[in-house]
């Protein structure tokens, strides 16, 4: 529990160090803290599992991992920002603070060992979100998708508040174990409990933005500033994913009857909706706003069989997942800055990347392993993570959604590719691209990671 | 190791060449390639014409998963990799007179594509196989699209979801019949592991087609075929050879290692609907072959039908379909490189693949015309070439299976004829066009890559026996294995 309490203070610290006038101290610090959590997160990996703060927090190596990827995750991406120098109305200060705060919710999703303590998670990761999102003040389109994000997210938390008083009322405790033996115990539980598990999980699938919850996501990545976009697409939907999973599995396995088909109906939608739609999209950034939601869906495929893969299946697939998004996210911004098209009066369409081999081969070689990463392609990390949730799929016998993930992946494919032809195969403006040593290092950094994964996917799957 | 070698050389001279720059690409990659085919002209002469695994090699890879790293060479790649080593060298001796920018990319993706090849044919695990027969179409990919002809990008990549599309349906079925395996260790990757399920029929009907469409793709059979065309007319004549010559057969080897021995009863339940579809696709690819003028297309076509009758005949389960269809692997491969070849010189001098705007070359290049002719000969499967050998048993391993069906198969040897005796006679006979005024004779490099096919047109066509006698031992164990 220690990145919780390391987080929360020092980020205060780096709040306050935005009162100097010098900017210049705020990013190192931010990677400082960034490192000392991820350094203090995984101290006492080898301990046994334990309760925390009076039995509202769990630690494990399951949760370890998960805070980890999004410990790392943020790492990556506070690298990305390079102090917001480029941007005069930022207030880079408040932004880390608010990063390092939202992490502290991201870990408390993680390891709650109590549904209050998944509320209040939920909430500071939420609220930090909004936030970020409308951080670029004077953009009307940043605005819009702050207030979208806000009322939508809104209500999606209320119904899960709702779900857990329905919760409370059927079993009497907000603690996960409780719900577990209750679930075990009942073997026909009240209708208030179906409906309160119900109402959670829709609260749950609202944030990782599964179909039919999805419709805030486009227009909110869209209108996010690049580096937030990588930020919620990446530890939002990790912590979300272990969230829900750590509920499933733990609390509601005994009543796998009765959730899977709602969530079967859910996934199948989500693949559905998630790959055709990004199909259609001209900038790349809404159509890596859709395929999030595909990846959601993917991840929710792994859950809705909850067979003994589906645990390594969704740490890795959310790794893999996260460090691919990063190496996209990055390249756009680096691209999208150097040839001139800004979010805020053109969209950031494909073309962006035309003779992007020829301009940077660096970065149109880490752009291609993130998109095959992303559309799974052997030898990268993104493969091993869809091997092992087909596999989880194919354990539990459910044939018939792993057919249309299948259908899916093709589909995938094709949208992720075109990226690829703009970067080699199109032609571009003459001249380079100079890549900022920071930035440079996270490509390299998440590049390398991705196709180690590809080709030891062993070495991360055996640990958790 | 000599397995693992395989693999390997091409892969490291394929980094070296990369590393390098342009200059001496092509030197080092034909170096490379040659290492190769030394290589594996050891393998050959070490060779035990037995059902046995040789030269095998296994690590742990994936523990958790139960994936090893592991190959080994039995009659049937053997062949498959003799044909990759063999023509390798020659595709890259092929390019000698055509510069290509950034040579150094374009050389290492070859060299890659040849290790990934090597990887499929040599694999005995099945997800390895599964992993460098997905691994074997990025580099090609990469050749077609940055290099290819005006329409390459919607061209290829056509090419590149449909093949993609169907390759993971296998990847569905090899996990699914994955954990139908059991051991003393969980479940088992091991090809041969999964000849020993026995699944009942209906889940083989499923298994088969998962396969079928992955497989069909690649080769490819009627009606999953409209990607060939274009994709083999835009692409540079290279990677054009790449496809035609050996990826083509990545199917067919899938066909032999996979469907037949794992899903019998699947095949019993839907082998006919499989030989319908391929002699479909003999007789339409052979129809619209013959209405063709760019020549590259034309070839490209008449490989459609070609493989069409290599498809019928594994799916036929003879002994004679599947030796004819190795065999028939092994000659297609060389002749339709030396075609496309051609093609190529003669398009380099002339500037046009249209065969309506060329004639009487051969009065400019005697040598040529003589190498095109056998070739040609060879590719209509005249008796005493190679390509005899092969369809004379394909078409009785069709005829066993149904007479009907080996009939109209059978039409491919007289509209075979056709099409490629009037490619042959309007672009080399006939009087002068402006385009051929000017034709320069062949160049050393030119003759050093048709010499050897031509040798090999007769080598196999007069004596099969030294390549047949290597794969019987393997294929009658195949067969035995279906028909118990």
């Amino acid at each position: 529990m220690l990145p919780i309490i390391l987080l929360s203070i020092l980020g205060l610290l780096v709040l306050f160090l935005g009162f100097q006038k010098s900017k210049n101290l705020l990013l190192p610090a931010t990677l400082l803290v960034l490192v000392l959590a991820l350094i203090a997160n995984f101290a006492n990996w080898n301990d046994a599992p334990s309760l925390y703060f009076k039995g509202m927090l769990f630690e494990n190596k399951l949760t370890m991992a998960f805070s980890g990827i999004v410990l790392l995750s943020a790492l990556l991406i506070a690298a990305l920002t390079r102090g917001f120098i480029d941007d005069e109305a930022a207030q880079p200060a408040e932004y880390y603070a608010i990063m390092l705060f939202s992490l502290v919710g991201a870990i408390m999703m993680i390891g709650y060992e109590n549904l209050l303590m998944l509320f209040v998670g939920v909430e500071i990761l939420s609220v930090s979100m909004y936030v970020l999102t409308g951080s670029d003040k004077r953009n009307l389109r940043s605005n819009e998708a702050a207030l979208k994000y806000l009322l939508m997210g809104s209500f999606a938390t209320g119904i899960m508040l709702f779900g857990m008083a329905l919760l409370y009322g059927a079993t009497g405790s907000f603690n996960l174990m409780a719900l577990k033996s209750y679930v075990l115990t009942n073997p026909s539980p009240s209708a208030m409990m179906y409906v309160g598990m119900l109402m959670l999980l829709i609260g749950m699938l609202f944030k990782v933005s599964a179909a039919p919850f999805h419709f805030w996501t486009p227009d909110v990545y869209d209108g996010a500033p690049t580096v937030f976009t990588a930020f919620m697409s990446t530890i939002v939907k990790t912590a979300g994913f272990a969230a829900i999973y750590r509920l499933l599995s733990g609390s509601f396995s005994g009543a796998y009857t009765f959730w899977w088909s709602t969530l079967a109906g859910i996934t199948v939608l989500t693949l559905v909706a998630g790959n055709i739609t990004a199909v259609y999209q001209n900038s790349f950034k809404r159509m890596m706003a859709y395929s999030s939601i595909s990846h959601a869906g993917y991840l929710l495929l792994s859950l809705t069989a909850l067979s003994s893969q589906s645990q390594d299946a969704i740490v890795f697939y959310s790794l893999a997942y996260s460090l691919a998004t990063i190496s996209a996210f990055g390249v756009l911004m680096i691209v999208g800055k150097e040839t001139g098209v800004r979010s805020h009066e053109v969209s950031e369409n494909f073309n962006v990347f035309n003779g992007l081999g020829k301009k940077n081969p660096l970065l149109a070689f880490v752009l291609t392993v993130s998109m095959l990463s992303l559309a799974g392609i052997p030898l990268t990390a993104g493969f091993w993570g869809k091997f092992f949730v087909f596999s989880s799929v194919v354990e539990r016998g459910l044939t018939w959604i792993l057919i249309v993930a299948v259908l899916m992946s093709a589909v995938g494919i094709y949208y992720y590719f075109k990226a690829v032809i703009a970067a080699y195969m199109r032609e571009g403006e003459a001249g380079t691209i100079k890549v900022p040593q920071f930035y440079r290092l996270v490509l390299i950094a998440t590049t390398i990671i991705t196709l180690f994964f590809g080709l030891l996917p062993d070495l991360l799957k055996g640990l958790v | 190791m000599l397995t693992l070698s395989l693999i390997l050389i091409p892969l490291i001279a394929g980094v070296i060449t990369l590393i390098t720059k342009n200059n001496s690409a092509k030197q080092l990659a034909l170096i490379g390639a040659a290492i190769e085919l030394a290589l594996a002209v050891v393998i050959y002469a070490q060779f035990q014409p037995t059902a046995a695994q040789q030269f095998g090699f296994s690590y742990p890879w994936i523990q958790s998963a139960g994936i090893s790293f592991a190959g080994g060479i039995d009659g049937i790649s053997l062949l498959l990799v003799m044909l990759t080593a063999f023509l390798t060298p020659l595709i890259v001796l092929s390019t000698f007179r055509q510069p290509y920018k950034n040579a150094s990319t374009f050389y290492a993706l070859i060299l890659f594509m040849q290790s990934a090849l090597m990887g499929v044919f040599t694999a005995t695990d099945a997800f390895l196989f599964y992993l460098f027969f997905e691994a074997a179409l990025i580099p090609v990919y990469f050749l077609a699209a940055v290099w290819g002809g005006e329409d390459r990008i919607k061209v290829t990549f056509k090419f590149f979801v449909y093949t993609i599309f169907g390759s993971l349906f296998m990847l569905v079925a090899l996990v699914y019949l994955y954990y139908q395996t059991t051991s003393a260790q969980g479940h088992i990757s091991e090809i041969s592991a999964f000849y020993k399920l026995a699944l009942d029929a209906q889940k083989q009907g499923w298994i088969f087609w998962a396969f079928f469409i992955a497989f069909a793709i690649k080769m490819p059979v009627f009606p999953f075929h409209t990607w060939q065309p274009d994709t083999y007319t835009e692409s540079p004549t290279p990677a054009t050879m790449l496809l035609a010559g050996i990826m083509l057969k990545m199917g067919v080897y899938g066909v032999i290692r996979f469907v037949l021995p794992i899903v019998p009863l699947g095949l019993q339940t839907w082998g006919t609907t499989a030989i319908v579809l391929s002699v479909i696709g003999i007789v339409y690819g052979s129809i619209i072959a013959i209405q063709q003028r760019d020549m590259k297309r034309l070839i490209a076509y008449s490989s459609f039908a070609h493989v069409g009758l290599m498809a019928a005949g594994v799916f036929s389960q003879t002994l004679s379909g599947v030796q004819g269809a190795l065999i028939q692997m092994l000659a297609h491969g060389i002749n339709v490189v030396g075609l496309f070849f051609i093609i190529e010189i003669i398009f380099s001098r002339t500037k046009t693949r249209n065969i309506e705007q060329l004639g009487g070359i051969t009065q400019r290049t005697p040598h040529l015309t003589v190498y095109f002719m056998i070739l040609m000969l060879g590719s209509v499967a005249l008796p005493l070439t190679n390509g005899f050998v092969g369809e004379f048993l394909l078409l009785r391993g069709v005829y066993e299976f149904n007479i009907w069906l080996g009939a109209v198969a059978g039409t491919t040897i007289i509209l075979g004829a056709v099409y490629m005796l009037r490619l042959f006679q309007k672009s080399m006979f006939g009087g002068k066009s402006t385009f051929t005024e000017h034709f320069a004779d062949l160049s050393f490099s030119e003759r050093a890559v048709l010499v050897p096919l031509v040798i090999m047109v007769f080598w196999m066509g007069l004596y099969p026996n030294s390549f047949l006698k290597l794969t019987e031992p393997a294929v009658s164990n195949l067969l035995q294995m279906i028909h118990y």
